[in-house]
């Protein structure tokens, strides 16, 4: 046994297919926007991942166990944090979402909730000493879950909102949930769509016209349903082979919607094809059963809940993004993590790996 | 240490088992999804991502300029902006057409209709909805690229007439081509497209309307176009050049203003026509757009007939202008001596029925050449009684009465000479005997057009040669009928109707001109009968001047005719005559001075720069 965590115990394999994903997804970035004025993107793309890289570093040298013991002053933070960004955030593409960091770059405040809600999360599963996870532990981990989830709604950002779902039923279902209540969350869920749809009037403008162009993606040719439409046009004429590197007219065009973050996948299908796609695909499912295998290979539940709460959080993205972009989802602002460009999901995905890189170079330190 | 962090727990194998099999289930699906979408309909994607990017844009092409004899411009054309729709994305066109129809002021049904004419044609090609977009429908579009992509500007080639109705009925006009047209044409047009709709922009469509281009160029997102895949240049229409004369037509219009009634000057040697006028007439520039419904109707509904060309299509009793026709038949038949005198008391009675000469006192014994001077009825009404129908019938048909002229303009009528055989396949009866009398003097069933007394007053002072009126500079091989007739009919009619015009006591005396072998008939003809004019006070009448100079193979020859006069012909037309007749013989004195003085070949100054003109505009 080591007596000390050291860096030869990252997960390298992890880290190599972490690599060639963020490898495609600057090349797409930089082939999406290269003959546009947004030349240049990918060399910040760069930067962002930089810095993330050096998160991961410095996040997996704080032992998770001390993170953990700090978690309800960490939860309180987040929660403050929202509040916040609430009262006096910035409002860009319609949302409160972002907090100016003293002229640096802006920060998209609930990237860090979701750090935080999977150490959150963790401490309390792990604080369940049975396999059989009771009702009233349930409900806690709803209200621990559903506070967060709303202060986000409020900003709105249904995406992220929905991001931190996905944590807490995965945690659950570690933690032994038993099949019937697992059913009854199911059934409920069922019920409170048509609820939700009732509801719908009290959502944001954008957001029912979300809903409603997801519905009917004919109707509203120049906003959402059109972007879907874009996108899978994008998507489909790109074929078997694809149109080439820096050859996919439909988003070097302007035709695909944000091609170089929510719909890189869309760009990089309209240039790879189907094989490109495939390779993305396998990647990502590479990376999800090589997290899932630091979770099984991890020292304590804790570590477990940890890791795991990553995997829902990636894999979450992965699904809906893709399922998007082809249209079998509503457009929702979730990106495609480690490939789509943005500041505060790069960063968030490199401190989450942090935390996974933390728990697995821990597995055999006493 | 905490209670939570002791590691007496296992780890939940399979439970985490299980959540890796739902991720390769879901990454499953979502293969499953985009091979639908990238292998499945990636045809149809495909199409649509190049519908998506690729626009066909229609580079119009000018027609051909229209100039007279001597190069100046009738007609060109000028660059503007037409508004398209186009017509690939069905969906979307369809949500935009209640703002198009309000930003641009166009009528909902005009705009269906539009879409409707266009839904044969291949859904690329974008259906014109404006055909000239002013300054705010520029602006409209420029300003909704975005959010109404699917409206484009072309620049057109529109018609223009600087000289606005001069030689209208002529010229024509264009218009967009009508469905019928565009089923003939076997593709060739497309809705929307302008053609020569009336009139020699008709008749010479095919050398007037050049070939449309096309420019395929893509567009990113927002409708900007990024670049053009290929062009297809246009071809200009090619230049159609008139026999008219500028001048001569200007002076014919002026004379006609504000009267009804029709000109035609004509070389008579070749056939070429000098100038045409119709009246009342229209502005093709009205045309060169899109007609108003409402202006279309007037034209359409309009009594005194705007649209038509008078010239050619107004079927008239030529009066006793048809003297000239009678004379000729006398002489030439030999039926009646040359010397044959009639005495005119101011009317006769010929099968029961009094019929009156013009002169209320008569002229008293009259020969042919007083008769032809001073136009006596009585005396033709007797040598019509003696010739009969089918003899005169014979002699006006050899002069080009009763058929086409076959001049180079659509919808030219033929006229009508009784005969007959006419009356009986027609009417299923005998010819009345007394119907003769009426013809003699160009009353009763026969009429003509202008261009065909012109045409028969052109052939008998010539000796019986009928040239084929033409208004294509260049026209091919114009047709030349021969009607013989003898050297003798020639010089006794000539010196009777050069009597008209010399002699004091002509019907046309008042219009001779020094130093110009003018001769002419008047006619004039009534509009109802003598009777029935009398009881309704109504003196209304047509009259006719046709003339020619100089007497024996003539240069000029000129039919005119004012409407619904109170005046007779001499008074009435002759003067217009007299007007082209005098322009004519003056340019062409200055002409021949121009040419003593200076050796340079006889090309009029002014052509130049204005062939330069149309050399620009068509490079």
């Amino acid at each position: 046994m080591k007596d000390r965590p050291r860096t030869q115990d990252f997960d390298w394999v992890l880290l190599a297919i972490v690599a060639a994903i963020t490898t495609l997804g600057v090349l797409e970035i930089y082939s999406s926007t290269h003959a546009s004025a947004m030349a240049g993107m990918q060399w910040k793309q760069l930067m962002w991942l930089g810095l993330g890289v050096a998160g991961m570093f410095i996040i997996s040298r704080i032992d998770y166990h001390t993170l953990m013991d700090q978690a309800p002053v960490l939860y309180m933070i987040g929660l403050a944090t929202l509040l916040v960004v609430l009262a006096i955030g910035q409002s860009r593409f319609g949302a409160k979402r972002w907090v100016s960091l003293g002229g640096g770059p802006n920060f998209q405040v609930s990237e860090l909730m979701k750090l935080i809600i999977i150490i959150v999360l963790a401490r309390f599963f792990s604080e369940v000493r049975t396999d059989r996870l009771t009702l009233p532990d349930l409900a806690k981990v709803a209200v621990l879950t559903i506070v967060p989830v709303g202060l986000i709604l409020m900003q709105p950002d249904l995406g992220t909102a929905m991001v931190l779902v996905p944590v807490a039923v995965v945690g659950a279902f570690l933690a032994g949930i038993e099949w019937k209540h697992l059913a009854v969350g199911f059934v409920l869920i069922a019920l409170m769509i048509p609820l939700a749809w009732n509801m719908r009037k009290h959502l944001k403008p954008y957001q029912q016209q979300r809903i409603e162009t997801f519905l009917h993606p004919e109707e509203n040719p120049r906003s959402a349903g059109y972007q879907v439409l874009q996108s899978e046009i994008a998507v489909g004429s790109g074929g078997f082979w694809g149109k080439g590197f820096g050859k996919g007219s439909q988003n070097q065009l302007g035709f695909v919607p944000v091609r170089y973050s929510d719909f890189i996948l869309a760009a990089l299908a309209e240039e790879q094809g189907f094989i490109g796609v495939c390779v993305v695909l396998l990647l990502y499912l590479g990376l999800v059963l090589r997290l899932v295998d630091n979770a099984q290979k991890a020292k304590d539940r804790a570590g477990m809940y940890i890791v795991m709460g990553v995997t829902a959080i990636l894999g979450f993205h992965v699904l809906v993004n893709a399922s998007m972009v082809i249209g079998y989802m509503p457009v929702t602002g979730i990106p495609l993590p480690l490939m789509s460009y943005g500041g505060s999901a790069t960063a968030f995905v490199f401190l989450a790996l942090g935390l996974v890189m933390n728990v697995r170079m821990r597995r055999f330190v006493n | 240490m905490p209670s939570w962090n002791v590691n007496d727990q296992k780890i939940p194998q399979g439970r985490l088992a299980l959540v890796s099999y739902v991720f390769v289930t879901i990454v499953v699906l979502l293969m499953v999804g985009f091979w639908k979408l990238q292998v499945v309909q990636s045809g149809h994607f495909a199409d649509l991502a190049e519908r998506n990017r690729v626009r066909s844009i229609p580079i119009i092409a000018p027609r051909g300029p229209m100039i007279d004899r001597e190069g100046r411009v009738l007609v060109d054309s000028y660059p503007s902006f037409s508004i398209l729709l186009m017509r690939d994305d069905p969906k979307s066109l369809e949500k935009s057409l209640p703002q198009i129809e309000d930003g641009l002021g166009i009528d909902h049904g005009d705009l269906r209709q539009a879409l409707d004419a266009a839904k044969s044609e291949p859904k690329f090609m974008p259906v014109i909805i404006k055909p000239a977009a002013t300054q705010a429908d520029i602006a409209f579009v420029e300003s909704h690229r975005a959010d109404i992509p699917v409206l484009e500007l072309m620049m057109v080639q529109r018609r223009r007439y600087p000289h606005d109705s001069m030689l209208a009925s002529a010229i024509g006009y264009v218009g967009e081509v009508s469905v019928q047209d565009m089923d003939q044409s076997d593709g060739h047009y497309r809705p929307g497209d302008l053609v020569g709709k009336a009139g020699l922009e008709r008749e010479y469509n095919d050398q007037l309307e050049g070939t449309d281009g096309m420019r395929r160029v893509v567009v990113n997102s927002v409708g900007k176009v990024m670049r053009t895949l290929d062009n297809v240049e246009a071809i200009p229409g090619r230049p159609v050049q008139l026999t008219i004369d500028y001048d001569l037509q200007a002076i014919a219009e002026a004379d006609m203003q504000g009267k009804e009634g029709a000109v035609v000057a004509m070389d008579a040697r070749t056939g070429e026509v000098l100038a045409m006028v119709s009246r009342p007439t229209f502005d093709p520039n009205d045309f060169s757009v899109r007609v108003p419904k409402e202006e279309w109707q007037r034209l359409n509904t309009d009594k005194q007939t705007p649209l038509l060309n008078r010239a050619i299509q107004a079927q008239l009793a030529p009066g006793s202008v048809f003297k000239i026709v009678m004379a000729t038949a006398m002489l030439e038949s030999k039926a009646i001596p040359e010397n044959f005198t009639a005495y005119c008391p101011g009317s006769a009675v010929f099968y029961g029925r009094t019929f009156h000469c013009w002169r209320p006192h008569g002229h008293g014994t009259i020969g042919l050449h007083a008769a032809i001077v001073d136009s006596c009825d009585v005396f033709f009404y007797n040598v019509g009684k003696q010739l009969g129908i089918d003899k005169i019938s014979f002699y006006a048909s050899g002069l080009g009465f009763g058929r086409r002229t076959g001049i180079d303009l659509p919808g030219e009528e033929p006229g009508l000479m009784p005969s007959e055989e006419w009356v009986e396949r027609v009417y299923h009866h005998k010819w009345y005997a007394g119907e003769t009398i009426s013809v003699s003097v160009g009353q009763g069933a026969v009429t003509v057009t202008p261009i065909q007394l012109a045409r028969m007053a052109a052939a008998v002072a010539s000796g019986g040669t009928l040239v084929q009126p033409h208004l294509l500079k260049s026209f091919p091989n114009p047709k030349v009928d021969h009607f013989a007739l003898s050297e003798n009919t020639v010089e006794q009619v000539t010196q009777g109707l050069y009597g008209v015009v010399n002699e004091g006591g002509g019907t046309g005396y008042h219009l001779r001109l020094a130093n110009i072998d003018l001769c002419g008939k008047s006619g004039t003809a009534q509009l109802m009968s003598y009777d029935a004019a009398n009881r309704l006070g109504n003196k209304k009448m047509d009259g006719w001047f046709v003339g020619f100079a100089p007497r024996r193979n003539p240069e000029i020859v000129i039919a005119a005719i004012v409407q619904d006069t109170m005046e007779h012909g001499g008074e009435a037309a002759g003067p217009v005559v007299r007007d082209i007749v005098k322009a004519y013989y003056d340019k062409k004195t200055a002409r021949s001075q121009q040419q003593a003085t200076t050796d340079s070949p006889a090309e009029p100054n002014s052509t130049k720069p204005l062939v330069a003109t149309v050399g620009v505009q068509h490079q």
